[in-house]
């Protein structure tokens, strides 16, 4: 018989197994109507959201910190409710006991924890830092415990940078969806089961699974217990609406009660939440005006998710992200399309609450969505500036239709994939140590083996391409063991049990890596190879600076010379990276999209052969440097398309800026349709309506 | 064939409807006093690029350009006619949408009541000495292969016309006859410069001419703006309307709204007339 809670919905094996996606697909209908069914704020929604305001003012004028803890430990159960006006509050639930209070989250390391408070002018309680110094390790100490001599100058010398490990490392999405459809009680039951189902000779393997689902258990047994300190049985499945975005969002809160992720999506909730609502709009039991309102109050919570940050963190990710990424739309492998009337409930909040960055809606953007929502995304993009686009297309080709971005572009299949998040490696900078014979133009040490350096005085393109393959295979050796190392303490010293528990028990886990400083190595290698670069040393014969003495092609103008060259060293560095041992099995991908820090890789990286002088910043991602792709954008994305998205899975990015009026004019002050202002009826198609081009960031 | 290319924009989005792929061609026998582009007068000058390449670039990426297509600009197209003819047969060929943008001046007919004959304007020795768009049949041709037109009428008084552009209109009205009889639709353009270009009843009036044109599909009004000017600087040029304000886009939308209104007086009129036959 099935549960009360599931009245009306299909059944299937979702009932028998802990599968969200089999209930999605059996149940959703998607929607391919307009935006004129959705509901405008609540006197309530408006008054939080004053409240809100005010706090953020207030924040604001503290210099962007309201409140911190300085002594209690972050756990999913460490403090009492929280709340901004509990009579007004469809859905509940702070990190602490009250809104615009950052939690105290030691575990990824102590010393990253103390200068987040001291930085921000509060002081952490003298006995958590003895205790998380001499009692109890950390991710961040463990890390330091195993580096090796070479990781360490490698980490110092920025040719490695922003290794997560001193902070957490997030990137993992929890299929906090399971907490609404199955309820808390469920989910420890099939933990159970797979804790009574290894296998039984102790092994390492076997003997870290069991420690690890039991520390599942206990983070979900906690998870109950965040219920019932709000006032909720989330041991049993979610029985409407409300309940199902409350449930779900206790499962989020909790995860970012225990972890401070560099990364902490929320997965793909929308569809899922709209099987609800539409039982409850048929049942009658909410109207449009009160699933919009719980929406918003969602929304409202997730816009507030707050961690404390050091001001060198908020520098190399400017500002304070969350990335609490959203993914919106897409379409289904049945080619039915996952766009339901909650997606445009997500997007509405918007208008409801005003434009945010956070939660970050990105919208699984395909050429087959409905054509009312893909005008919609359009018409709320242009209101708000606060939408991202991701190419569903290309992605649903090896995730299916059930994964989510986390981060700003790492896809993973929700509750059976997660990502060991893993940092950069700066390609420029490795480029100068094959020239150099690994000695770091900028402190002159040597940091990688002392290869035979270049001592020519124009460079020779394939002495370069034979010293710069070799250097970027050491680089990769170096980076994906660095990485090894980090990724076993995480999973040692600050464990995401709550995340985990929301997954299967065999996940696939993705190896990130990353790129910095494509665009740089591209055109530098062209000019080694179409024009001439002429080598300029200093007193010990260091390579410090370069002449180019000619014209030569440049990546992002759709010129294969130079475009192959960068496919090249995506695929080559990749095949490098992959010809290492991964922690955990571990599947190596990599991406090239660093999108604010490109800035601080430049500061740190001399002058490169393409003319770029030392401390020039490098473009974003895998943009074309800054003024050389002379074609516009579309010859611009041409170049990055060339670049093989098999050997860069987790993302690459080209940013570019567009002033409104470059997209088109304005079409009621410019063109727009004659016929229809003329009122000679709207039947002579008098105007060719031109349906919008879309970027993809993919 | 090869033309003289002054550059390609790939991302182009306000010429003509969807993205598009803009060619902006070299050479132009007016001296507009607020033209932005002062580096395309010239006549051979830029790249020499083939109407093959052109095209090969933009069927590589063709998949940006869906609901676009290839709009060549300038310059003045049509100064280098065959080469936009040859392009556009390409285009047409390959399913590709076509858009001119132009002043429609260099154009040496005009329509009579016995057909169309030579007009007597300055540009035509000019047109000469640069060998094509002599004949109408040339004209003919290249509006057989292009899908919209964009038409830059610069002032509807003869005089005014000659003070900004250095040459009568008399050859871009007889332009958008041959469009109508072509069937070719075309979107009007005015850059409304303040004290030049923006009197009210002169865009009245402008309103109530193209109100008889049955292949008028759009009217844009585009804001006078100063960005231009530097080239001016790097070109050792006079600009001559120093100090003349920039329009804010509110006021061009007011100005665009006169012009519609004098469509709307003529149509109405027409219909009037009709009613009482």
């Amino acid at each position: 018989m099935m549960r009360e809670e599931w009245r009306g919905f299909q059944p299937g094996v979702w009932e028998r197994e802990i599968n969200t996606r089999d209930f999605i697909q059996k149940n959703y209908f998607s929607y391919e109507g307009d935006e004129s069914f959705l509901a405008g704020p609540t006197e309530a929604t408006k008054a939080l959201w004053e409240q809100v305001m005010d706090l953020s003012k207030k924040e604001l004028e503290a210099g962007g910190v309201l409140d911190m803890d300085t002594s209690v430990i972050s756990t999913i159960t460490s403090h009492g409710p929280g709340y901004l006006d509990k009579e007004k509050e469809k859905i509940v639930g702070f990190q602490t006991d009250k809104p615009f209070k950052r939690s105290l989250q030691p575990y990824g390391g102590i010393r990253m924890a103390a200068k987040a408070c001291s930085d921000n002018g509060y002081e952490i309680d003298p006995q958590v830092e003895e205790f998380f110094t001499i009692h109890r390790k950390t991710h961040n100490a463990g890390v330091f415990d195993a580096y090796t001599p070479e990781m360490r100058a490698c980490r110092s010398s920025h040719i490695i940078t922003g290794l997560p490990d001193a902070y957490g490392r997030g990137r993992i999405i929890g299929d906090y969806r399971r907490v609404a459809l199955y309820g808390v009680d469920r989910l420890i039951e099939d933990k159970e089961d797979q804790k009574n189902s290894t296998r039984t000779i102790m092994y390492s393997d076997v003997i870290r699974d069991r420690e690890e689902l039991s520390e599942q258990i206990r983070a979900l047994k906690d998870l109950k217990k965040l219920g019932e300190i709000y006032g909720f049985d989330i041991g049993r499945p979610a029985g409407n609406v409300q309940e199902a975005i409350q449930w779900l969002y206790f499962g989020y809160l909790a995860a970012v009660k225990e972890q401070n992720g560099a990364a902490m999506s929320l997965g793909r909730t929308s569809t899922f939440l709209d099987i609800y609502a539409q039982r409850d709009l048929a049942e009658g039991r909410f109207t449009e005006e009160e699933i919009q309102e719980f929406v918003d109050h969602f929304i409202m919570k997730l816009r507030l998710v707050k961690f404390a940050r050091t001001p060198e963190y908020n520098a190399l990710f400017s500002g304070d992200p969350t990335w609490v990424t959203e993914s919106i739309g897409g379409i289904g492998i049945d080619g039915r399309p996952l766009v339901t009337k909650m997606s445009f409930r997500y997007l509405h909040t918007l208008k409801n609450l005003g434009p945010a960055p956070e939660p970050n809606m990105t919208v699984l953007w395909s050429t087959r969505l409905p054509q009312a929502f893909k005008r919609y995304c359009a018409a709320v993009s242009i209101e708000s500036s606060s939408v991202q686009y991701e190419n569903d297309d290309l992605m649903r080709v090896t995730h299916g239709d059930d994964y989510a971005i986390a981060c700003c572009v790492s896809s993973m299949r929700i509750g059976k994939e997660m990502q060991f998040f893993g940092a950069r490696a700066n390609l420029a900078k490795c480029l100068l140590y094959a020239i150099n014979g690994g000695v770091d133009e900028i402190t002159k040490k040597q940091v990688a083996p002392e290869f035979r350096p270049i001592t020519s005085e124009y460079l020779d393109y394939d002495e370069v391409m034979h010293k710069y393959n070799e250097m970027m295979k050491w680089l990769a050796r170096v980076y994906v063991n660095t990485l090894n190392i980090i990724h076993y303490m995480h999973d040692k010293y600050c464990y995401e049990k709550l995340q985990m528990a929301l997954h299967d028990k065999k996940v696939t886990r993705w190896f990130a890596t990353g790129i910095a400083g494509l665009s740089v190595v591209a055109d530098s290698l062209s000019a080694i190879k179409y024009a001439k670069v002429k080598v300029i040393r200093d007193a010990d014969g260091i390579a410090v600076d370069y002449e180019v003495e000619g014209d030569f092609p440049k990546y992002g103008n759709d010129d294969d010379r130079v475009d192959e060259i960068a496919r090249d060293v995506v695929h080559t560095f990749m095949q490098y990276v992959k010809g290492n041992h991964t922690y955990r099995g571990g599947i190596p991908t990599t991406s090239i999209l660093t999108i604010t820090s490109n800035v601080v890789y430049g500061k740190n990286t001399g002058s490169t052969p393409d003319g770029r002088k030392a401390g020039q910043p490098f473009a974003p991602g895998a943009n074309p440097m800054h003024g050389r792709d002379k074609h516009g954008a579309v010859a611009s994305l041409a170049s990055v398309s060339k670049l093989p998205f098999r050997d860069a899975q987790d993302g690459i990015s080209n940013t570019f800026t567009v002033i409104p009026g470059a997209l088109g004019k304005e079409s009621v002050v410019l063109s727009g349709d004659l016929a229809l202002e003329l009122g000679e009826g709207c039947c002579s198609p008098a105007t060719q309506n031109a349906e919008p081009e879309y970027g993809t960031a993919e | 064939m090869q033309g003289w290319v002054h550059s390609v924009e790939s991302f182009g989005t306000v010429d003509g409807p969807g993205l598009r792929m803009v060619i902006f061609l070299q050479g132009c026998p007016m001296r507009c006093a607020y033209c932005h582009n002062p580096d395309t007068w010239e006549e051979k000058r830029g790249m020499l690029l083939s109407s093959e390449e052109l095209i090969e670039r933009f069927l590589r990426n063709r998949t940006y350009y869906r609901s676009g297509g290839i709009t060549v600009s300038g310059g003045e197209p049509l100064f280098q006619l065959d080469f936009v003819t040859d392009l556009f047969r390409k285009a047409k060929t390959a399913g590709i949408s076509t858009c001119l943008d132009t002043s429609g001046v260099m154009f040496p007919y005009r329509k009579t009541e016995n057909g169309w004959e030579r007009a007597q304007n300055g540009i035509r020795e000019e047109i000469r000495s640069c060998g094509t768009g002599i004949l109408l049949q040339e004209y003919e041709e290249l509006l057989s292969v292009t899908d919209l037109v964009l038409l830059d009428i610069k002032h509807t008084e003869a005089e005014e016309h000659r003070r900004l552009t250095g040459h009568s209109n008399s050859a871009v009205f007889a332009f958008l006859d041959l469009l109508e009889e072509k069937h070719v639709p075309v979107w009007i353009r005015r850059v409304a410069v303040p004290g030049y270009t923006d009197d009210e009843e002169e865009l009245f009036r402008f309103g109530e001419y193209l109100g008889r044109f049955s292949n008028l599909q759009a009217v844009e009004v585009l804001p006078y703006h100063t960005m231009g000017v530097s080239k001016y600087r790097e070109l050792g040029l006079k600009y001559r309307l120093d100090g003349v304000p920039e329009m804010d886009v509110e006021t061009a939308k007011k100005k665009r709204q006169i012009i519609l209104q004098g469509i709307r007086n003529f149509r109405n009129r027409a219909d009037a007339r009709e009613d009482e036959l």
